[in-house]
């Protein structure tokens, strides 16, 4: 019968348990801690690209503005650190002591009203949900409402992150500007920035990133995750068996800025600064590469396409600068015009019936012919 | 059952002084017609009359100039698609709109009417009522052992058998059917045949076909559309012999 009642199905479990140990054991036993924190920058992106396969590949809604998002969460961690790093006694040789040294250059000399909330960790950590989930809630409420949808959408997302990146370069005294967050120092007390906080943290953010593929699994496996499927192919047939499009849709974008939100401010802890470059047109772009590269229709697709894609940039524009640029348009071309479904399109063509049929054919050997219903399954 | 306003209480649907026009062209133009309880309307006409913009117009795809659609004393021209669909109006589209992606039984199970906001649909439990329900669509539409398959692995017959079952699921109390046999083999035309007539019971049915043979075995009553406007109303014996409807429709 169609019931599938288990939560993963048999090369998802392969999957889950494959990144499981790579993550969890084998890349922190191998990897010194530089590279380690340098696997950590690139897990927060996987963050965004989780989002994505909800928004994107499930729900055919494009967004070029996670930037956005990534931004919204990753300020907000940072306005905290930021603060904790200006107490007063750290900041005595300013004019004004106890505000940001941003601020101090810009002649300011009070901590603006918005920046108040970020003296407590417990409203930080619900404020890097709720900005950029109401953030994305309203922007998704005046455009899917109206439906505005496909192209015009993704048109709207992109310059909305245009706009967000100048107005945080343009309100320096505010924001720090284009030089962002820097000199991130401690979290209530505990330091950062040593070898062995930086380990601690790459465990805290692998941990969350499994709550996170776990969280998108749920909404995948329920009704809401086949409407979003059925509303990317027929978005009539939806409307007229009783839904709300729009609030699909809406619900869709949100998760995605959650998720997005929660790697950038795991980006603030892991890499110790925030800057309105990861929050622009180009880097939402390479987010949604990430996701392309990784496969859009696949949660564990999209984390392998944010790490390998994010490892090739570090090798590649260590010793060719600039031609990532260059290598990554031809990654974003050749996904696009040879494996569209990305490499878990790969992995489920050409892999996976492999594994299928050892497994069938150590099945059969053990056990008396189950072969039957082996058959039917490479079909996909 | 349901509260009536000004209408008199056995239509189910009043359709008043109905205009919409696409650029100053009128494509339904000061349409008027009602649907009883449990009655099988047939909406006839040639080519570019306006029936399919008069389903689209009932089932809120598109909004009207003016004029009243009034479903148990509801006024549909107020509100969404969806909420339309709440009140109990079943559409069926011209070409069999299905999700291709996903199986026959998650096609179905998507239309049954629970669980379709979006907390409703996280929570949604797939149980017992909901399998045996599905199950039955799924029997009543040929497909009861296609269960399992996607969606884009079915003839173009069964997609829309499909379709009609997405509707039934719903139990709408006015089906709306655009040509639901358009496109069919004679076989699949004659089991389709068998199958509306069975699922139009217990409801009021709208539909537009041109299938003459099929219109008479199942019209209660015959609406011709010409340009927008009623040429003819009636019994199918009336409408037939109606001198302006050969002239426009019927040919000879």
């Amino acid at each position: 019968m169609i019931i599938n009642s288990r939560f993963f199905n048999r090369s998802e479990l392969i999957g889950f348990i494959a990144l499981a140990a790579i993550l969890f054991v084998i890349l922190p036993l191998t990897l010194d801690v530089f590279r380690l924190n340098l696997v950590a920058k690139y897990l927060t992106y996987a963050f965004v690209a989780i989002g994505l396969v909800l928004c994107w590949g499930y729900g055919g809604i494009l967004s070029l503005g996670q930037g956005v998002f990534f931004g919204l969460g990753g300020y907000c961690m940072a306005m905290f650190l930021k603060l904790e790093a200006s107490s007063v006694e750290n900041t005595k040789i300013q004019s004004t002591p106890g505000i940001p040294d941003f601020m101090d250059w810009n002649q300011i000399t009070a901590l603006p009203l918005f920046w108040q909330p970020f003296h407590s960790l417990t409203l930080t950590i619900l404020l890097i949900i709720l900005v950029p989930g109401l953030f994305a809630l309203i922007i998704g409420t005046a455009m899917f409402k109206r439906r505005v949808g496909g192209t015009y959408f993704a048109i709207i997302t992109q310059a909305i992150a245009a706009i967000l990146t100048i107005l945080i370069v343009g309100q320096q005294g505010y924001t720090g500007g284009i030089n962002g967050m820097t000199d991130l120092r401690t979290l209530k007390g505990w330091d950062i920035r040593p070898d062995h906080a930086k380990v601690i943290l790459y465990f805290v953010e692998v941990v969350l990133l499994f709550a996170c593929i776990g969280i998108a699994q749920f909404i995948r496996l329920t009704k809401l995750g086949r409407i979003l499927v059925a509303m990317r192919e027929q978005e009539d047939r939806v409307r007229f068996s009783g839904y709300s499009v729009a609030n699909f849709k809406i619900f869709a974008f949100c998760m995605a800025a959650v998720f997005a939100a929660i790697g950038g401010a795991m980006f603030a802890l892991n890499v110790g600064f925030m800057s309105p470059s990861f929050v622009g047109i180009v880097p939402s772009i390479e987010m949604v590469i990430y996701t392309a590269v990784g496969g859009r229709m696949s949660i564990f697709g999209a984390v392998w396409g944010a790490i390998l894609v994010n490892f090739a940039k570090t090798s590649l524009s260590e010793s060719f600068p600039q031609l990532w640029l260059f290598g990554l348009g031809a990654l974003f071309i050749a996904v696009v015009l040879a494996f569209p479904n990305g490499l878990s399109g790969l992995w489920a063509d050409y892999v996976q019936p492999r594994i299928d049929r050892l497994w069938a054919s150590r099945k059969s050997k053990s056990e008396w012919a189950d072969t039957s219903v082996a058959d039917g399954a490479p079909a996909e | 059952m349901a509260v009536i306003g000004h209408q008199p209480k056995e239509f189910l649907l009043a359709v008043e002084g109905l205009t919409v026009s696409f650029d100053g062209f009128k494509a339904v133009n000061d349409l008027s017609f009602y649907v009883e309880e449990n009655e099988i309307r047939v909406i006839i006409g040639p080519n570019g009359a306006g029936k399919t913009t008069v389903l689209d117009l009932i089932c809120g795809k598109t909004k009207a100039t003016s004029g009243s659609i009034q479903f148990r004393g509801k006024e549909l021209t107020r509100l969404k698609e969806n909420e339309i669909v709440q009140t109990g109006v079943g559409r069926k589209f011209q070409t069999p709109s299905v999700f291709e992606d996903l199986t026959v039984f998650e096609n179905l199970e998507i239309s049954f009417p629970r669980g379709r906001t979006v907390f409703g649909s996280l929570t949604f439990q797939r149980d017992k009522t909901v399998k045996e329900r599905v199950e039955e669509v799924a029997e009543m539409i040929f497909l009861k052992d296609r269960l399992d398959t996607y969606a884009d692995q079915l003839s173009h017959g069964q997609k829309q058998w499909l379709e009609i079952g997405m509707l039934l699921i719903q139990d709408p109390d006015l089906l709306m059917l655009d040509e639901p046999v358009a496109g069919m083999s004679v076989s699949e035309r004659a089991k389709t045949a068998e199958l509306l007539n069975r699922i139009i019971k217990d409801r009021s049915v709208l539909v537009i076909e041109h299938d003459m043979k099929f219109v008479e075995d199942i019209a209660h009553k015959v609406t011709v559309l010409h340009q927008g406007q009623i040429l003819s109303e009636g019994t199918m014996e009336k409408v037939k012999n109606d001198p302006k409807v050969i002239e426009v429709y019927l040919g000879h």
